[in-house]
């Protein structure tokens, strides 16, 4: 059993492009959920948006990046407006119902085949749409090293995903600690009280939904332009789960809660999930038990598993402070 | 009984009660100088009319009680007028200017800002975010401006100064900087209270700002409010303490069943059959109706076993 | 008093917490309870563990291609699949059986090529020439190609055609109603007493299913006592444990709303993969009554399976109905949904009418997934995928309350089925979704729901 290779692989998975991907779907989810209250379920659905926005501008329409990213922007405002106007009014559980579902239409849309031309059906939109950046790198070579291994390509991709995420995070900092981010945790805890006192909150909500959905949009950016293909079934709700359980874990409302959540969050997932591919073909673990290809199942379980525990035990995430967080309150 | 024990120093107290004197005590009579003018506004819930007010008007810088049974739809009635609950039918003005179907936060922006009976200050916030919350037209509210701390920073030390000052007043001064979770009832209800001065409100309208507060509490809040008269605020507030009432009160109103029953300086209204019967119900033994102390044991009765 | 001890009002909607209604703990009995859990959840485990040897199996695809009429299979036709850079296509056997081995998990586009059919022969539907199937290794899919005589409606009949479907189309969705409501009945009781809206909720349909597979198609009972027996072991794992174990804990524990929401999630997340770990990636079929015939009555065309299931179901919902408005219990369980901290005080055992709650709504949800199952087969995902109508069911006839739950699912399945008059079918799920947005916008509270206070 190569257990130096099960670490090489989960420390570079650690920092990896999908590290990153969760990490900004987390950010966004951190303006919403963690410092507002808000039940954004439809995360997968604006990094749908930026994903497709990319690969259908640059792939299909053959028009250049810098315009894709311009409406991918523009798409995940649009989309956070369309479902914060019937449902910031109401109760929070329904934003949650709403997004999720809005997410799934987004999907299937996609993914159908009257709209194939457009959106490519299942199989999505794969090519070379991000050449021109990748034109821009300056590196020689990627890094081979005994802890972590990123080819040129993905080491581009690595460093420009950690220094926006870095980007947002200081914008997040800055925001939080102003009196508007006074106003948003205000509003997660009792949005009468902030009306009482002469601040529209439908706007506050929308302005959180729409900052929320454009850094979610991003993590779709990012994840198009790393892997030069988009495929409608990688923005399932899974997505979204996943970038809830990397915010839980790293501290909602708390500005590096997603950064420390989504490292440790894809250490621990890839560590398990290589180590039980390990096991089992070592045969430490009976493959009457376990075959190779349910790791998988299992990892997704533990998730599963873990978010529930999490929010249980621990709501305000491995390093939080029970004291700061209202995520329990409501 | 009848006096309420104003102190000479509280100039704009025996002004208003000067103003209010050649006032006719019947429901919805019309004021000297109103700052706040209702006429027929009704909410009901599923048939039951909760709120039936024809019409209602309070006098600018008095304290203006609201009183009435529990069920008589005062709360309610704060809720539609500040915006918080649609009203059936029904037009308002606050200084002029109409406020009938304006949302909760232009209400407040207009002046007219509210406590509630349930009080809501933000357990997780500290006392002086609590209060820098209150503060209107903040330059740091705007989502692209709070990105630039030069922009607000300034503003910011102000409002953290009028909040200190307002602590001093409010005796919270030594409990800024905790969370507003840990206060005890009444440091709420004062904190509430003081957020809402930061407001700049020209009326101020307190929900039952005596229910759950420690009596020790009680003659420092009563003191405050006199106070805020003296700058010349409207305050307008529903109360079930009849002793509260009658101490500070300039006018009271008196609210049954949705409607207005009764209007008076506060002795006179605690005097009225048409109160007694409002609070006992109609066939109340007929010895009680001469004394206004029964009736304040009733309503702190009534107080009571909402609480429980 | 303690934190968890507030109560939800119907009217103090936004800041709450899951109501906890007076529970006394009864330490004797409860240890009784204890026993009784571990014992259901080994049994429940090792149920689902059984099933898993029974299926395991290599990747890959395969389907029978046969003569519509004559039943015989069809030698010749090619049928392709495709798939992140992977492309193989495979040609019947002279018994119409085909095969393709894929190279791992994945989403994969099958299609048959009409051209190699032979002349007269088309597909019953050609918009299924192509489908879409997820792919998880270790299993094989089956796929199957109905054809027919392969005269496609004409254009020009087009109009005329779609309008003969009416009939049709209303009926299928009246039944995809059924299938709906007697999840959303569940849905509904379970927020209206307990504001806990539960996005595990969609499991309890697939348990329900998982375990009819289970009794009738590996141990071998007759699929009528299979059914009887999943819905009741449903109603106790799903129901009665599922809310002990967990929900009641955490409504004693004080647990907010958002916080019991999200837990909700993550369980489902976790039971969903424990499905697709001991049942597999495959849809499958019930051993009985797979390729029933349908029978034409009148326009419509039904098979006899789904008109008693649907008539059971029509039952099931008659009775909760009747439940609800005459019998005591039902009476409580509604004065709980309406006010707990006033049912409480006024005598009714809140807790115990919960538990009677999700004892009854999963059981309900699993006789929905025996009725899914029985028309379009079960799987581990299938929960999921109807969850989302579920609730568009529910917020469509007022969250909260049960009798608005039925309608807003019937609405829903009927809308769904007829709006593939205008939209292409593989988007009909897409335009209830749609309607369930349209909803909130112009009725928040929904059809038969009570107005609440809205910001």
């Amino acid at each position: 059993m190569d257990w130096l290779t099960v670490f090489q692989n989960s420390l570079t998975q650690m920092i990896g492009v999908q590290a990153i991907i969760y990490c900004l779907a987390a950010l966004g989810l951190n303006i919403q959920f963690g410092y507002t209250g808000l039940l954004n379920f439809g995360q997968a659905g604006f990094a749908a948006i930026g994903a497709y926005a990319i690969a259908v501008t640059v792939a299909t329409l053959g028009w250049p990046l810098w315009l894709a990213l311009f409406f991918g922007i523009l798409g995940a405002i649009i989309f956070a407006l369309l479902l914060g106007i019937p449902t910031l009014r109401l109760r929070a559980d329904y934003l949650a119902i709403v997004t999720i579902a809005a997410a799934e239409i987004i999907r299937q849309v996609a993914r159908s085949v009257s709209l194939n031309d457009y959106f490519g059906g299942s199989d999505g939109i794969s090519g070379k749409y991000a050449a021109d950046w990748y034109a821009l790198n300056p590196l020689p070579v990627g890094i081979d090293t005994a802890l972590i291994r990123f080819s040129r390509n993905d080491l581009w991709v690595v460093i420009n995903g950690w220094t926006l995420v870095a980007v947002i995070v200081l914008i997040t900092w800055l925001l939080v600690r102003s009196p508007w981010g006074r106003v948003l945790k205000s509003i997660r805890e009792d949005e009468d009280a902030v009306r009482s006192l002469g601040k529209n909150v439908y706007l506050y909500k929308m302005q959180a939904l729409t900052l929320g959905g454009v850094i979610g949009a991003f993590a779709g950016v990012i994840f198009a332009v790393a892997a030069q293909s988009v495929q409608p079934d990688n923005y399932a709700t899974t997505l979204t789960f996943f970038a809830y359980a990397v915010l839980i874990l790293g501290g909602a409302a708390r500005v590096f809660g997603p950064v420390v959540g989504s490292m440790i969050f894809w250490f621990l997932l890839v560590f398990v999930g290589q180590a039980l591919n390990n096991a089992v073909k070592a045969g430490y673990i009976s493959s009457s038990i376990l075959r190779p290809d349910q790791v998988g199942q299992i990892q997704f379980m533990l998730v599963g598993l873990g978010l529930m525990a999490l929010m249980i035990f621990r709501p305000q995430g491995i390093f939080g402070d029970k004291k700061e967080l209202a995520l329990d309150e409501r | 009984m009848s006096d309420s024990p104003a102190a000479p120093s509280r100039t704009k107290a025996s002004s208003i009660k000067a103003a209010l004197a050649s006032v006719s005590p019947v429901p919805g009579a019309p004021k000297p100088d109103a700052i706040f003018v209702g006429d027929s506004i009704t909410r009901s819930f599923g048939g039951l009319a909760a709120v039936d007010v024809s019409h209602l008007e309070v006098q600018r810088g008095s304290i203006t009680a609201l009183i009435g049974p529990n069920g008589a739809g005062k709360t309610t009635f704060f809720n539609v007028i500040t915006g918080f609950d649609p009203p059936n039918t029904g037009t308002w003005s606050f200084e002029g200017s109409s406020l009938a179907g304006t949302p909760a936060y232009k209400v407040a922006r207009e002046g007219m800002i509210r406590t509630f009976q349930l009080t809501k200050v933000l357990n997780k916030l500290s006392v002086l975010e609590n209060m820098r919350l209150g503060a209107q037209g903040q330059t740091g509210e705007g989502l692209f401006r709070a990105l630039i701390p030069a922009l607000w920073r300034k503003q910011e030390e102000e409002i953290t100064e009028r909040a200190l000052g307002m602590l001093e007043q409010f005796n919270l001064i030594h409990v800024k900087d905790d969370f507003a979770g840990s206060l005890s009832g009444g440091q709420r209800k004062l904190l509430e209270m003081a957020r809402a001065m930061m407001s700049n409100p020209s009326m101020l309208m307190l929900d039952e700002p005596m229910a759950g507060v420690n009596p020790a509490l009680t003659q420092s809040l009563l003191e405050h409010i006199k106070e805020l008269r003296e700058t010349g605020i409207t305050i307008f507030f529903v109360e079930h303490d009849m002793d509260m009432v009658r101490d500070i009160s300039d006018w009271v109103i008196v609210m049954a069943q949705g409607s207005i029953i009764a209007e008076g300086p506060p002795a006179d209204v605690m005097r009225n059959p048409a109160v007694i019967d409002a609070y006992l119900g109609a066939h109340h033994d007929v010895a009680l109706t001469e004394s206004g102390e029964s009736l304040t044991d009733t309503s702190v009765s009534l107080t009571k076993s909402e609480e429980s | 008093m303690p934190r968890g001890f507030q109560l939800m009002t119907g009217s103090t909607s936004e800041g709450g917490r899951m109501s906890n209604p007076m529970a006394t703990g009864k330490v004797a009995r409860r240890q009784g309870y204890r026993r009784g859990i571990a014992f259901a959840l080994a049994l429940f485990a090792g149920l689902l563990m059984a099933i898993a040897p029974a299926i395991a199996a290599d990747a890959g695809l395969k389907g029978t291609v046969k003569d519509p009429t004559s039943g015989t299979g069809i030698a010749g036709v090619v049928i392709t699949a495709e798939g992140d850079g992977f492309s193989e296509s495979a040609t019947t056997g002279a018994d119409g059986k085909w095969a393709i081995a894929l190279p791992g998990e994945g989403t994969y586009t099958v299609s048959l090529d009409t051209t190699s059919l032979p002349s007269g022969l088309g597909l019953a539907d050609p918009e299924r020439g192509t489908t879409s199937i997820d792919a998880y290794s270790g299993q094989i899919k089956t796929i199957l190609f109905p054809l027919g005589d392969g005269s496609a409606p004409a254009p020009d009949s087009e109009a005329a055609s779609k309008w003969s479907q009416i009939p049709q189309l209303t009926i299928d969705g009246i039944i995809f109603g059924i299938v709906i409501a007697l999840a959303a009945v569940g849905l509904s009781l379970v927020f209206g007493t307990t504001k806990l809206t539960n996005f595990a909720h969609g499991e309890l349909i697939a348990l329900g299913a998982l375990l009819t597979f289970f009794f009738s198609s590996i141990v071998g009972l007759p699929l009528v006592i299979a059914i009887i027996i999943a819905v009741l072991a449903s109603a106790f794992i799903g129901g009665w444990v599922q809310n002990r174990v967990l929900w009641k804990q955490l409504r004693m524990r004080g647990t907010g709303l958002i916080a019991a929401l999200v837990v909700s999630i993550g369980l489902g997340f976790f039971l969903r993969y424990f499905f697709l770990f001991v049942f597999g990636g495959q849809t499958r079929q019930f051993d009985q009554f797979a390729g029933q015939a349908g029978i034409e009555i009148g326009p419509v065309l039904i098979t006899p399976k789904d008109l008693i299931a649907s008539f059971v179901g029509i039952i099931l919902i008659g009775l909760t109905t009747y439940w609800l408005l005459r019998t005591k219990a039902g009476k409580a369980t509604r004065a709980v949904a309406d006010n707990p901290a006033l049912a409480s005080a006024s005598g009714i055992e809140v807790e115990k009418v919960i538990s009677t709650v999700w004892v009854l709504g999963a059981g309900l949800a699993a006789f929905s997934g025996v009725m899914i199952g029985l028309q379009s087969g079960v799987s581990w995902y299938m929960g999921f995928q109807v969850l989302l109508l579920v609730f568009a069911g529910t917020v469509l006839g007022g969250l909260g309350t049960a009798f608005g739950a039925i309608i807003g699912s019937l609405i829903v399945g009927v809308l769904i089925q007829l709006s593939t008059l205008i939209i292409p079918t593989e988007l009909k799920y897409v335009g209830a979704l749609v309607v369930l947005i349209l909803i909130l916008l112009i009725r928040p509270e929904g059809i038969l729901g009570r107005r609440e206070r809205i910001g």
